[in-house]
């Protein structure tokens, strides 16, 4: 018995004459997680994508969860490859569904024929399998309107496939169809779900994260490595731009008013991450931000750091509650990552009392008095930059 | 003395060179302790992760759902009581077998002495535990279920899947504990599949170091820890991790042959064995068909276990009688399956390893039979 994944695609199938491009590009992103695991054959018939590995005795469980993680995909399901007769297709159900149809009670058979040619229509088909299974598994009612599991019988056209209940895959559109990004990453519990939210949107990342040694550690940037890790099983592989941020911090400190460290900081952040973007052909700088969190993500700080870049700047987490971004983080499983105690650039020398009203005006002027472009430049040329693959 | 033939597996393994040579590369090199925060102490961590990486592959879950100890007696340990802490309030009943490992058995005891309603179930004759006797002792009330997998003296495999459908069923709100030292790395496991929420492992069984092993504990399944001091383990296990022993633990399940490949290879010498011993007079097979092939029990009626087990190994030949952590006792495995006094006290388990022959088997044979001719009478 040939058991394949059965996939069908989200939003995707709603594009006009660009459909074909971003099917393409799904089915690569497939191919590449799923040859990881077992070489497979991935075809795409009648919009439904087909994923059948080429060896027998494969961890069918494994591929599973590796294509609950790619964006584009609206359902999945395992299902057994019958021969498109109804004797192939009968024997076919009732050993594939054994062990689930006996752990239930009652059960309902959906049919689509997409080949016409097929002698029996799709009812036919229903009836005759439903009364098969109800004869073969004798403690199994036939319930239409709250069935325990629907099982559904498919006839393509170059094949006929048998499947229980499809899965909720990982929804948005394939990673890649909507160009490039840059991340910037801290070590939280918000910059991975935002990552994360915006790769779902198709955006292709890279990742920006300021590492400001002796005063944060080497466990702090290897946690955001594993942040990113969880976040690249979705997201696809993506480099890692580690900036050497010590210095502009201490200069910082050392020249600017206590109250605006922060928001100053921030600038040079996205000053930097503009860069970066701007070498590796991103279009937009990613933020984890959410309105009103901590004193630097107030409408008027907010104001004034997105004046330090010209790029957009998306903040996918603007409008949500803390709660609302963990629950995503627990999904993704970043959460455990995130919350281990390990000091960030975003925590070294905070002020005690920082401006929540900055004023762009004296914003800039405290940033100007010290050499920006000459920090800005040093920086970008110490990044140190990681290949990051799930 | 000559060629030494180990067939006692399931009692401990030979360290295989791989593991050896890790423990040493991490007592000399990577000694940092995992929790200080400088670059030794962070390679020390990493080191750590790797390993809990390792284990976490082989069980296909969550490296946060893998906790180290100090092998298969803490790990049941902490599970039974583990668990029993943390649903104290929901029910009183805990319901086990009457063959599992002593520390399962008496940790169970223990609880029963605390007040706890505990139930063993026996197996019948083929030394499975029927599905009935689940159906009927699993009610609302049970608030732990402790089954092993592939028991250590007769490698009898219980249906652990189908006890967990059972436990869903029952709408108990039991946790699901499966001793898997025996099983683990000679039959693939998968907790999530198995529907089992605390999984048991040790290391010295498959080739690695004694005094480690692992706990899995299902993400969302809560228990007590028994230990309290650092944040180690996450709190389940407190205490510097013993870094040596764990890494070489996963250098050792990462040299392990393909599980079906060596299944079938083992299985093999199960036959041949049972074949070559069987020619012998008076000698019976008390493993059914189908357990698992890495252990092989059998009985040479008429002379005691003891007596034959001393007699083999002056020959340089090391197998055991019934489960070495009884040292002697007579065994309530056997004993629960019903077997005659006779089979019983005669029992000897052959347990195989990857490092085993065919040779190994005919010198065994060989000797058993000269010990049937001379033992018996002498006698």
């Amino acid at each position: 018995m040939k058991e394949t994944i059965l996939i069908k695609v989200g939003e995707i199938a709603l594009k006009g004459l660009n459909r074909r491009s971003f099917e393409d590009v799904l089915i690569k992103n497939i191919k590449r997680r799923v040859n990881c695991i077992t070489p497979c054959e991935v075809k795409i018939a009648q919009s439904t994508i087909a994923v059948t590995p080429y060896k027998d005795n494969v961890d069918f469980d494994e591929i599973e969860e590796c294509i609950s993680k790619i964006f584009g995909i609206a359902t999945y399901s395992r299902a057994c490859i019958a021969e498109k007769n109804m004797e192939s297709i009968l024997s076919c159900a009732k050993e594939y569904l054994a062990e689930t149809l006996n752990e239930i009670n009652s059960f309902k058979v959906e049919s689509k024929r997409s080949d016409k040619k097929f002698p029996l229509t799709s009812p036919e088909i229903s009836r005759e399998v439903g009364g098969f299974l109800a004869e073969e598994f004798p403690h199994l009612i036939v319930d239409v309107h709250n069935p325990d599991l629907v099982v559904t019988v498919e006839v393509r056209d170059y094949a006929a496939f048998i499947r229980g209940a499809a899965k909720k895959g990982a929804g948005g559109i394939p990673v890649g169809t909507g160009g490039n990004a840059v991340i910037l990453i801290s070590g939280g519990i918000d910059s991975p779900v935002a990552a994360w939210t915006m790769a779902k949107r198709g955006l292709s990342l890279t990742a920006v994260h300021f590492a400001s040694p002796p005063y944060t550690s080497e466990r702090a940037e290897d946690k955001v490595v594993r942040l990113l890790k969880k976040v690249s099983e979705y997201s696809g592989r993506m480099q890692m731009y580690t900036v050497p941020f010590t210095k502009i911090q201490e200069q910082i400190k050392d020249n600017c008013p206590e109250e605006l460290f922060t928001i100053i900081m921030r600038r040079f952040m996205m000053q930097i991450s503009e860069r970066i973007a701007r070498e590796k052909n991103c279009g937009a700088l990613i933020t984890g931000e959410s309105l009103g969190q901590v004193a630097s993500q107030t409408i008027g700080a907010i104001g004034c750091t997105d004046e330090a870049c010209r790029l957009p700047v998306f903040r996918p987490l603007i409008g949500m509650d803390k709660e609302e971004i963990i629950e995503i983080s627990r999904k993704i499983d970043t959460f455990d990552i995130s919350i281990e105690p390990f000091e960030d650039c975003c925590t070294v020398f905070t002020p005690k009392h920082p401006r929540t009203k900055p004023v762009l005006k004296y914003v800039v002027e405290a940033q100007n008095k010290l050499p920006v472009d000459e920090l800005i430049d040093e920086a970008v040329k110490n990044v140190k930059v990681t290949e990051i693959s799930f | 003395m000559s060629k030494i033939v180990y067939l006692d597996n399931s009692a401990t393994t030979v360290v295989c060179e791989e593991a050896a040579k890790k423990a040493y590369y991490i007592m000399t090199e990577k000694y940092g302790n995992p929790s200080s925060l400088h670059t030794l102490g962070f390679e020390a961590a990493k080191e750590l992760e790797a390993a809990r990486d390792v284990i976490a592959g082989s069980l296909s879950v969550s490296p946060t759902e893998i906790f180290f100890t100090s092998g298969g007696t803490e790990s049941n340990n902490t599970a039974v009581f583990g668990a029993v802490n943390a649903l104290k309030r929901r029910g009183n009943r805990i319901v086990t077998t009457a063959i599992e490992h002593s520390s399962v058995v008496e940790a169970a005891e223990k609880l029963k002495k605390d007040g706890y309603e505990v139930i063993f179930l026996e197996p019948d004759e083929s030394g499975v535990i029927p599905k009935e006797k689940f159906i009927n002792a699993i009610n609302s009330d049970t608030i732990l279920v402790s089954v092993m997998a592939v028991n250590n003296e007769t490698g009898i495999i219980q249906p652990i899947k189908l006890v967990s459908n059972i436990i869903s069923k029952s709408g108990s709100p039991a946790l699901f504990h499966c001793d898997a030292v025996q099983a683990f790395g000679k039959v693939n496991l998968k907790p999530q599949k198995l529907g089992v929420d605390l999984m048991s492992i040790s290391s010295h069984k498959i080739h690695g170091p004694k005094g480690v092993g692992a706990l899995y504990i299902r993400k969302g399944a809560r228990i007590v820890p028994l230990h309290y001091g650092g944040e180690q383990e996450r709190k389940i296990r407190p205490g510097t991790e013993s870094l040596p022993l764990i890494c070489a633990f996963a250098e050792a399940v990462k040299v392990l042959p393909n599980i079906d490949e060596q299944h079938e290879r083992i299985s093999e010498l199960w036959e041949y064995c049972k074949e070559k011993v069987l020619e012998i007079p008076n000698v019976y097979i008390n493993s059914p068909d189908g357990v698992l092939p890495y252990i092989l029990n059998i009985s040479a009626v008429g002379v005691r276990s003891e007596t034959m087990l001393h007699y083999l190994a002056e020959s340089g030949i090391y197998v055991s009688s019934g489960s070495a952590c009884a040292k002697g006792k007579k065994s309530h495995v056997l004993t629960a399956m019903g077997l005659s006094p006779e089979r019983i006290d005669s029992a000897i388990r052959i347990s195989f390893s990857k490092f085993n022959t065919k040779g190994d088997i005919d010198i065994f044979a060989e000797k058993l039979a000269e010990g049937m001719k001379n033992l018996a009478k002498s006698r």
